[in-house]
């Protein structure tokens, strides 16, 4: 496998035993097999918003666009209508895309975009100090809430379900050649593609114990049944205790928006005499 | 015959009065006679009052007039509330059907014209088995004779507007034309038509002569028509591609990803999603985005009065965006000019990689102008600087073996570009893309790339004509003005023998040229649809000196009547 070509010289400033680096780690192992796959490396372009995970595109040496707060998937989405031919990936975080930026996570798997999403779930926001986020669980002690937070975590695979996501996954970021694999079958898929990453933060919100305990992975589920996955994603609901699957929840096939968006758009080279052609009917 | 006229047509909305008055002026059209259409209506889909006002002129007009010569009512709403308006030899061209209190029930004192010529619009459509809407040719057809057009004339129109549709709404039409009487017959003006088209079309039409490739948009009066619009060209060239997001916020997000991927692309809104876009307009700023933004003002603040117009975001769009960062800001003032300008800001956007905004508003959007083809000369679509796939790609160059890179203007290239790393940042950074946080010589030499830009442009736009001068040009009084108060200023200026002023360009400001328009005036006022005089507010921060203003802020324009009133007692 030669991943030397996504390697960048830069200082990284994740915390030691940051699960960001099992992330990014299994991002560019799945670069690499797609490459092997025949997909060309300036095709990869990699989107984020701000956070903790944003910090991935200082690592890697693909095209990367580094957006504002929230806006990860805004900007993707943007960037896969421009040129459908882009495999375009997203990196945010819980805080990023669950409480920020969810209107965009929300339409994008309703309108089916051929992308994929990955999020650094680490349950709280980290870069600003360890505040609750969408899925910290109730009770959760952070900065801006040191009697416990009030509010229980939501369960974003559920969300995407219901949004109309076509392929929802969910993957370790201690099992990077699990999370790798997902992240191939996600590129593949052709639509919107949800991997739930979770990601322990070992500066706020330490998870690896707890999540090695429960952590299993999916084997012999039907991706295509919407009862099947539901039940799997209702055994953990990012509060309590329980089993956590990781593996693909959920896989179907729809037409995918980008590219019904450009189908038989055409270039003019005579725009002037089109519009002169306009501009006589409005005489 | 005088040398302008104007009609009035209103109804309900859902009445179709809107499509009548632009079909009134397209005959007038073929007359030769030039043409401003008004449009008035509400935020309501049916019910309410809309009302249209063509006026005619021998000369170029963008402006309209309180008084009319005629009034075409729908319904006695129409009647009761613009008969006022009608010129003591006007003439009121009224639907029987909608208008049962005519003459007798109201004060015939009131109406100065004297007559009026019922025609039993819904009668006679439904008689010849037509749908209700199409009551609106017999109307055009009375109005035809009013004003002693050919039959052939009207014929021709309505077979080249409505196709295969055509024969009914004809026989629609002739009964009212035969119904009618001449009063006034207008003369055939020795001019060629030109296209009539709302400035919101000639927006639309502006940027796809630059190469406008993607358009993004949230619906928003007085903006959406845009998007309608170049859906429709969609529809029919499918050359571009044209998406309406979940919100504001997406749209300019989306547009600036677009153009990171190699695409042309331009969003539009009004004030209020402009406001959601700001955030991502310092994006663009900083990740050198090169996108065009058409912000067309209504009146606010917050809802507003959503169908109306308003001259209140000036100061907004100058400084919008939080942190230090460059755009190009240019003001039209009719659809010419929003043709001309949306195409120079695409080719600005793209030159200088940086955002422009097209700051318009509801009287440019919606009405309708005459436009001189002749535009399209002025617009080609322009390159900007593309990468020369040598050596390792950066996307924020600054030097280049030792030679700085004069202008400021990194090369660009694209992801899927083989050789190319694509980097593109909403933080501060290298060269290369990367975040750049400890070395302060670093930070200072971007912020100084992308503020050397702005040099370039401020001398790329001395080669342009980015200050209009009219009325007298040696007058010592003064007026100044932007946008839809180009037109009833420059024909006010002409009249009362003032200079007129109209800057196109507002970021950055041509200080040169204004100087030169300036010189020798004594007193300036300025004419705003605003409250807190925005224009003059401006100015005074370019160091020229405004003596006062005149503004109105109801939500409507000005009105040639009240604004010479105005001006004349002002500049006494």
């Amino acid at each position: 496998m030669n991943k030397t070509n996504l390697d960048l010289p830069t200082k990284n400033t994740w915390c030691p035993g940051c699960g960001n680096f099992g992330i990014l780690q299994a991002i560019k192992n799945a670069i690499s097999i797609l490459e092997q796959k025949g997909v060309k490396k300036e095709n990869f372009v990699l989107t984020t918003g701000i956070g903790c995970h944003a910090k991935i595109v200082d690592y890697i040496n693909i095209n990367t666009f580094y957006g504002l707060h929230g806006r990860a998937l805004a900007a993707a989405v943007g960037i896969k209508i421009g040129n459908p031919n882009l495999k375009v990936l997203t990196c945010s975080g819980d805080g990023d895309s669950y409480n920020e930026g969810i209107s965009h996570l929300v339409y994008a798997a309703k309108r089916n975009i051929d992308l994929t999403m990955m999020i650094h779930n680490n349950r709280n926001f980290a870069l600003t100090t360890g505040q609750y986020s969408a899925t910290s669980p109730r009770g959760f002690k952070g900065r801006s809430t040191p009697e416990g937070s009030q509010e229980s975590a939501f369960n974003p695979l559920e969300l995407m379900l219901a949004s109309g996501a076509t392929f929802i996954a969910r993957g370790y970021a201690a099992k990077i050649d699990h999370l790798t694999n997902l992240i191939v079958q996600a590129v593949e898929h052709k639509g919107f593609s949800f991997i739930d990453i979770l990601d322990p933060c070992v500066a706020w919100f330490n998870t690896y114990e707890d999540y090695n305990k429960r952590v299993y992975e999916l084997k012999d589920n039907d991706f295509s049944s919407k009862e099947d996955a539901i039940k799997r994603m209702w055994e953990w609901d990012y509060n309590n205790g329980g089993k956590i699957a990781i593996g693909v929840f959920y896989k179907i096939e729809k037409p995918a928006f980008d590219q019904e968006l450009n189908s038989g758009i055409v270039k003019i080279d005579n725009i002037d005499s089109k519009i002169r052609e306009i501009l006589e009917k409005r005489i | 015959m005088s040398k302008e006229f104007s009609i009035l047509i209103g109804g309900a909305a859902g009445e179709g009065t809107r499509m009548s008055g632009q079909l009134i002026g397209k005959l007038l059209n073929q007359y030769g006679w030039r043409i401003f259409i008004y449009e008035d209506y509400q935020s309501l889909i049916t019910g309410g009052h809309n009302f249209s006002i063509i006026r005619a002129s021998k000369e170029r007009i963008s402006a309209s007039t309180k008084e009319i010569d005629y009034l075409i009512a729908l319904n006695q709403d129409t009647l009761q509330r613009h008969k006022g308006r009608l010129k003591k030899e006007g003439l009121i061209i009224y639907n029987s059907d909608g208008v049962k209190n005519y003459p007798q029930r109201h004060n015939s004192d009131q109406i100065k014209g004297e007559k009026g010529i019922g025609i039993a619009a819904l009668t006679i459509t439904t008689q010849l088995g037509g749908k209700p809407i199409m009551k609106n040719s017999s109307l055009l057809g009375a109005l035809g004779k009013v004003l002693g057009i050919d039959w052939q004339a009207i014929e021709d129109l309505l077979k080249r507007e409505f196709g295969e549709k055509a024969e009914l709404n004809l026989k629609i039409a002739k009964a009212g034309y035969d119904k009618a009487e001449t009063h006034n017959k207008i003369e055939k003006l020795n001019q060629k038509p030109l296209p009539l088209i709302t400035g919101n079309e000639a927006v639309a039409l502006g940027a796809l002569k630059a190469g406008l490739e993607v358009y993004i948009s949230y619906p928003m009066t007085p903006a959406s028509s845009i998007l309608h619009y170049l859906a429709g060209i969609k529809k029919d060239l499918k050359n571009i591609v044209v998406f309406q997001p979940e919100n504001e916020i997406e749209v300019i997000n989306a547009a600036i990803g677009a153009a990171y991927s190699g695409k042309r692309a331009m969003v539009g809104s009004s004030g209020g999603g402009f406001a959601l876009m700001v955030e991502a307009l310092s994006l663009a700023g900083q990740s050198e985005s090169p996108i065009v933004v058409v912000e067309s003002q209504r009146p606010g603040p917050a809802t507003g009065l959503p169908t109306y117009t308003a001259q209140g975001d000036l100061l907004f769009v100058l400084s919008a965006g939080h942190g230090d960062f460059f755009r190009f800001v240019v003001a039209p003032g009719d659809a010419e000019e929003s043709f001309y300008l949306t195409g120079l800001a695409m080719n600005m956007a793209w030159k200088y990689q940086l955002p422009a905004i097209v700051l318009i508003d509801k009287e440019i959007s919606e009405d309708t102008f005459n436009l001189d083809e002749s535009v399209l000369e002025k617009i080609e679509k322009r390159d900007g600087r593309f990468w020369n796939k040598k050596g390792n790609y950066k996307r924020y160059l600054d030097t280049n073996g030792g030679v700085p890179s004069i202008d400021g203007i990194s090369p660009l290239a694209f992801p899927g570009e083989a050789g190319a790393v694509v980097k593109a940042t909403s933080y501060e950074h290298d060269e290369f893309g990367i975040t750049a946080e400890e070395d302060e010589g670093q930070i200072r030499r971007m912020q100084e790339k992308r503020k050397r830009k702005i040099f370039y442009l401020y001398k790329d736009i001395d080669e342009l004509k980015a200050v209009n001068v009219f009325g007298n040009k040696n007058s010592e009084k003064a007026v100044i003005v932007f946008g839809s108060n180009k037109g009833i200023a420059a024909e006010l200026g002409k009249e009362l023998g003032l200079r007129v002023i109209q800057p196109l360009i507002f970021q950055p400001f041509p200080e040169e040229q204004m100087k030169k328009a300036l010189s020798g005036v004594k007193k300036v006022i300025t004419i705003e649809t605003n409250v807190s005089a925005q224009l003059a507010q401006f100015l005074s921060c370019q160091r020229i000196k405004v003596d006062g203003s005149l503004l109105k802020y109801t939500g409507r324009p000005f009105f040639i009547e009240e604004l010479r009133e105005e001006l004349i007692k002002k500049l006494q």
